[in-house]
């Protein structure tokens, strides 16, 4: 497929951001995205009892926070496409199957970064009761946007695969969680019975909370970034791929 | 033109499309017929570009569909079978949206949506989201949609299913008008339809072509005059061999 054009990405991006707020389901996920947050920052992180002013018990929450709602977001993209038969319309269109991926994911995520967005007023609050590092929070954003980014891109490729959007999410979240965990210890014993140490470490650098822990501290390295950006081309590639393969049946 | 050569699809062990060949010039009416899985739709999605063939070649007005696919989906207007939309979106907004993919501009842009709207009775519905719509109404949508950017090549799967007598008449109509100096490919089980808008009839079966002729002359192999007798008795044959 050649010649990419940015204009179809976008007509593409505008009607899928459109149909997300067609529905409750826009309006129900930023609620309660922003209710959970809040509840987690203040009850369960501790904010005032820290005594300290900064934003981390609010990030510390996000991975388990998206881990189940941005596959309730992204479990539509191909999903609903592909049972309502839509698909074969879209994919008829002049525009290429790059194309439509990528303005799907993009609507997905500016609509994720929109919701984080929201959630300003924990930002207000801490500057009006101390003096945070600014710099860090500004950091944590980014971060927590590219791991929103990294599970949406998981959660697109898996709504490829299958008409149901339960199935979707389902695995969406499994895969996430494996994302999630995979820097744990409980993890890496599992493979390190059996992988070699190459392995194993390779495992441990594809965690989420690895790179997202030291973009949240304040540390944004190229290699975190390049990390996240490997992640989500090689998941929406993927996703192409998935479509190609199954859009016919 | 489309021109199409030696055209094969299988899924697995089953072969859809086998060795499909013939060539459409500007001005035709096809009606593809053929009892259900005999290979219409899936020559239609490989035509539209949806489905890959796994052999052989498709051109559209000089445009191979593998290969210079933007160029081959612009010169074509495509109704899947069954319709399908947004269902959460208005007509309006769905009619905006294929009109921005089509990349109209302008005042042109909204002069064929209102054209399309009137030309297909959609004044009513145009703020309804198309989920709440009939199965008419959702068709005519589909339609609509197909002619936005009054393309060379118009590609209907079933165009007639669902519409009342008075609506079928209509679209009837509408494709006859368009068809002066276009392509037009339908897939339809109504035979009459055959009849009275297609200038040749292409019948098939296991994804071989039985037929390939005009509606006229295919009346007048049936001593009695009906085609649907003529359809049965080319098909059984094809099924027995």
């Amino acid at each position: 497929m050649s010649n990419f054009a940015f204009k179809n990405v976008g007509v593409i991006f505008n009607r899928e951001l459109q149909s997300y707020f067609a529905t409750p389901v826009a309006y129900v996920f930023i609620v309660i995205f922003l209710v959970l947050s809040g509840a987690m920052t203040f009850n369960m992180g501790g904010f005032y009892e820290r005594g300290q002013a900064d934003l981390a018990p609010f990030f510390n929450f996000h991975p388990w926070l998206y881990l189940f709602l941005v596959p309730a977001i992204s479990m539509r993209l191909w999903a609903e496409e592909r049972k309502s038969g839509s698909i074969e319309l879209l994919l008829t269109l002049p525009i290429t199957m790059l194309e439509a991926v990528i303005g799907k994911f993009l609507a997905a995520w500016s609509f994720t970064a929109s919701a984080l967005a929201l959630t300003f007023p924990l930002w207000i609050t801490v500057n009006y009761l101390g003096e945070p590092d600014n710099g860090v929070i500004l950091a944590a954003y980014i971060g927590s946007l590219l791991m929103a980014g990294g599970f949406l891109a998981i959660g697109a490729c898996v709504s490829a695969t299958t008409k149901n959007q339960v199935i979707a999410f389902i695995i969406s979240v499994v895969i996430c969680f494996a994302f999630l965990l995979s820097g744990f210890p409980i993890v890496l014993d599992f493979f390190r019975a059996w992988a070699p140490q190459v392995v194993v470490d390779a495992i441990a650098s594809l965690s989420f909370l690895t790179h997202y822990a030291s973009i949240s501290k304040g540390v944004i390295d190229l290699r975190d970034l390049i990390y996240f950006a490997t992640l989500i081309g090689a998941w929406l590639y993927a996703n192409a791929v998935i479509i190609e393969m199954k859009k016919g049946s | 033109m489309i021109e199409i050569k030696h055209l094969v699809k299988t899924f697995g062990l089953l072969t859809a499309v086998n060795d499909l060949s013939f060539k459409v010039e500007a001005g035709e009416v096809l009606g593809f017929l053929g009892p259900n899985g005999a290979g219409k739709s899936t020559t239609m999605k490989m035509i539209t570009g949806f489905l890959a063939p796994t052999s052989g070649s498709i051109s559209v007005c000089g445009h191979p569909v593998e290969g210079d696919a933007r160029e081959a989906k612009q010169q074509i207007g495509y109704l899947p079978e069954g319709a399908p939309s947004y269902g959460e979106m208005t007509t309006q907004q769905f009619l905006s949206f294929i009109a921005d993919v089509r990349q109209l501009s302008g005042s042109q842009r909204n002069d064929r949506i209102d054209t399309v709207i009137q030309q297909l009775h959609l004044e009513k519905v145009i703020n309804r989201s198309i989920e709440t719509l009939s199965k008419g109404f959702k068709r005519r949508v589909g339609l609509a949609q197909a002619i936005l950017h009054d393309p060379q090549v118009l590609i209907l799967d079933e165009p007639t299913d669902g519409l009342d007598p008075n609506q079928k008449y209509e679209v009837r109509e509408l494709i006859k008008g368009m068809a002066k100096d276009k392509i037009v490919i339908i897939s339809t089980h109504i035979l009459e339809e055959v009849d009275v808008i297609c200038s040749r009839a292409i019948i098939i079966a296991n994804g071989r072509i039985l037929v390939d002729d005009t509606p006229q002359a295919l009346l007048a192999q049936s001593p009695s005059g009906r085609l649907d007798d003529v359809f049965r008795e080319v098909t059984a044959a094809g099924n027995l061999s």
